[in-house]
């Protein structure tokens, strides 16, 4: 059922409060990957929030959803997410990054609860969530398995090796997603190793593509249960977003792939989400569904 | 094939079948009892012989085509959704191509994936060095969690992949390719990870080996007993990892001179692993390596490599000769500190 009004006003009033709170833990953490994070929090928010059938209470309930952060530099956005969900309490954030602490900066399912795979290292996540969806229809259980690339993650060929096989396997339990935010730490993706045309690159691949506005809760959600509702091949939901979306100077500017913030910037940037308007820095930036 | 009923498994007959059939056969009959078990490989269900485990369990056999990063982390997904993955191609992809795959999606999340890896060595002698892997102990025990077993041969195999169904984590078994002599007669001498058999019992100098190295050692001792009277412990140390520190110890203090067989470079394998533990004792003792000496490995059949590298019979009888003859700083207390 396409999500109501009211959800999506609800969906975009948490996904305003992640964003600040991934603002703080940047803060507490003397520099975090704020803009990878601040790109991927909407399809975080309406996944945790309305899709993913878990329990923060019980996070290794053996029929919960799987979710798998391919783009395993987004842990802090994640971690703000499993905080707010009650998996744990939101002031062990306050040593994310220090000496002996559970959360680094891609975050380890040892460690942190509720994280379904320890990822970091590009690449990887596709093809434990691929296991994981293969794991499931072998022992018969319903579960789904969603994991989110980041879009210069799909230079490393160990994603196209499980985007063959998933389309092999059928395997249509998985749904993935690609952070398509134009940015890697050394420029645009199409200066430092094109991508385009990506949506062809997945559907040559045999999946269902959807390409959508990854900021827009109502496209977010439509898509999400139009993978759920295929049959017979995975599907990939290319969403296109802003790197350090929300934040007026971060957006769309490669430097806050990772950085620090001090109080007086963090303010500034809770009240730059808060307002709602930092879209509008961004003239000349790439429409929704378009390459840059 | 002569076949064998065991007292609790199906065993078969080592002196026809390859290590890798007896893996497939053995997994065949741990199947049977263990609907979590599952397995994987990157085209090389021929070659790495899970044929047999293919015929009966076709549901449960996974080819993932030539993609061996995939191949690994697909078994990680596996395992988190509480499979039990066995995952069988050459040692060189195992513990090379997808070495990150199996460090960081495996290892460091400590997954019961086992992984076995044929072909080690230079078993797959004319295939050429691309094919032959002579880094893998080095590189496999310095995973944490990993344990690393180098069975000697079929029987012990059979038992390798038995005991590694029930630790739990990750395991890491090196074959050869399959055609190597068979040293023990059957698969009752009480196998146990971690805990290295003595073949020969000996007093003079103590040959450690792992692998096909295991039968050229005791091939070795007899002709040493027969030719120069010389007394040789052999200690098949089939767990790399964790390794029998006490064994080791025991043959420092009893014979004082080790030399370590190995078809691996002579850098980061078995050999190594004996040294840090004979250096960690404070002990003295004379020592010697044997393997590839840091070199890649040449063309030829098995068995002329391994006479190349003096890891066979008449190769490890030169080498304990000169050993014997080293000189080395005894500390005549040894004794009073055990």
């Amino acid at each position: 059922m396409p999500l109501s009004a009211g959800d999506i006003k609800t969906l975009e009033a948490k996904a305003k409060q992640l964003r600040c709170d991934m603002v703080d833990v940047t803060v507490w953490a003397g520099g975090a990957h704020i803009g990878g994070s601040l790109s991927m929090a909407d399809v975080l928010t309406a996944l945790y929030y309305h899709y993913l059938d878990v329990r923060p209470e019980e996070p290794d309930w053996p029929d919960r959803d799987r979710f798998v952060l391919s783009k395993g530099h987004g842990g802090l956005g994640l971690s703000c997410v499993l905080a707010d969900k009650g998996y744990f309490d939101k002031e062990l954030l306050k040593e994310f990054n220090h000496f002996k602490s559970p959360f680094g900066m891609h975050l380890d399912g040892n460690k942190v609860r509720g994280v379904d795979a320890s990822t970091g290292s590009l690449g990887h996540g596709l093809p434990m969530a691929l296991g994981m969806a293969m794991g499931a229809r072998f022992q018969k259980q319903a579960w789904r398995t969603y994991c989110l690339l980041g879009d210069g993650e799909c230079d490393e060929g160990s994603v196209w090796e499980a985007a063959m096989a998933a389309h092999h396997f059928k395997a249509d339990t998985l749904t993935a997603f690609v952070d398509r935010n134009h940015m890697m730490i050394d420029g645009r993706t199409e200066d430092v190793m094109s991508l385009e045309p990506l949506g062809e690159k997945w559907k040559a691949f045999g999946w269902e593509v959807r390409e959508i506005d990854g900021h827009d809760l109502a496209q977010i959600g439509e898509a999400i249960e139009g993978a759920q509702a295929a049959k017979g091949a995975p599907t990939v939901i290319i969403c296109d977003t802003v790197k350090g979306k929300g934040v007026d100077f971060m957006e769309d500017d490669v430097k806050w792939h990772y950085g620090s913030i001090d109080s007086e910037l963090a303010a500034r940037a809770k009240a730059s989400i808060m307002s709602g308007t930092a879209g509008a820095a961004r003239a000349g930036a790439p429409a929704a569904g378009g390459a840059s | 094939m002569t076949e064998v009923t065991g007292t609790t498994w199906n065993v078969y007959d080592a002196n026809t079948l390859t290590q890798a059939e007896i893996y497939g056969r053995v997994l065949c009959d741990l199947a049977e009892a263990d609907p979590r078990i599952v397995a994987l490989t990157a085209d090389l269900a021929r070659s790495t012989k899970i044929g047999v485990f293919q015929d009966k369990f076709p549901q449960r056999v996974f080819n993932v085509g030539i993609a061996e990063q995939n191949l690994f982390g697909i078994a990680a997904g596996m395992a988190k959704s509480g499979l039990l993955p066995f995952v069988s191609t050459m040692s060189a992809f195992a513990s090379m191509r997808a070495l990150e795959q199996v460090r960081t999606d495996i290892c460091y999340q400590n997954l019961d994936v086992k992984i076995i890896a044929t072909h080690g060595g230079v078993s797959f002698g004319q295939a050429g060095t691309t094919h032959h892997c002579t880094e893998d102990i080095a590189i496999q025990r310095s995973l944490a969690n990993m344990c690393v077993i180098v069975p000697a041969d079929g029987w012990e195999t059979a038992n390798a992949v038995r005991a590694a169904v029930k630790r739990p984590g990750p395991v890491y078994i090196r074959l050869g390719r399959g055609f190597e002599p068979t040293h023990y007669e059957n698969d009752d001498y009480g196998f146990e990870i971690g805990k290295a058999v003595t073949i020969n019992e000996g007093t003079d100098i103590t040959v450690i080996a792992c692998g096909v190295a295991v039968y050229h050692a005791a091939e070795a001792a007899k002709l040493l007993k027969d030719q120069d009277g010389i007394s040789v412990r052999v200690l098949d140390v089939h767990t790399i990892k964790p390794i029998d520190e006490e064994a080791i110890l025991k043959a420092v203090t009893d014979t004082r001179r080790i030399l370590v067989v190995e078809e691996h470079n002579v850098i980061g394998g078995l050999g190594s692993a004996v040294a840090d533990v004979i250096a960690a004792s404070g002990k003295g003792c004379a020592f010697a390596k044997a393997g590839l000496p840091d070199c890649y490995s040449e063309v030829g059949y098995p068995e002329d490599l391994y006479s190349h590298y003096c890891i066979d019979g008449d190769g490890i009888v030169g080498l304990v000769r000169e050993v014997l003859h080293r000189e080395f700083e005894a500390d005549e207390d040894w004794e009073d500190e055990f």
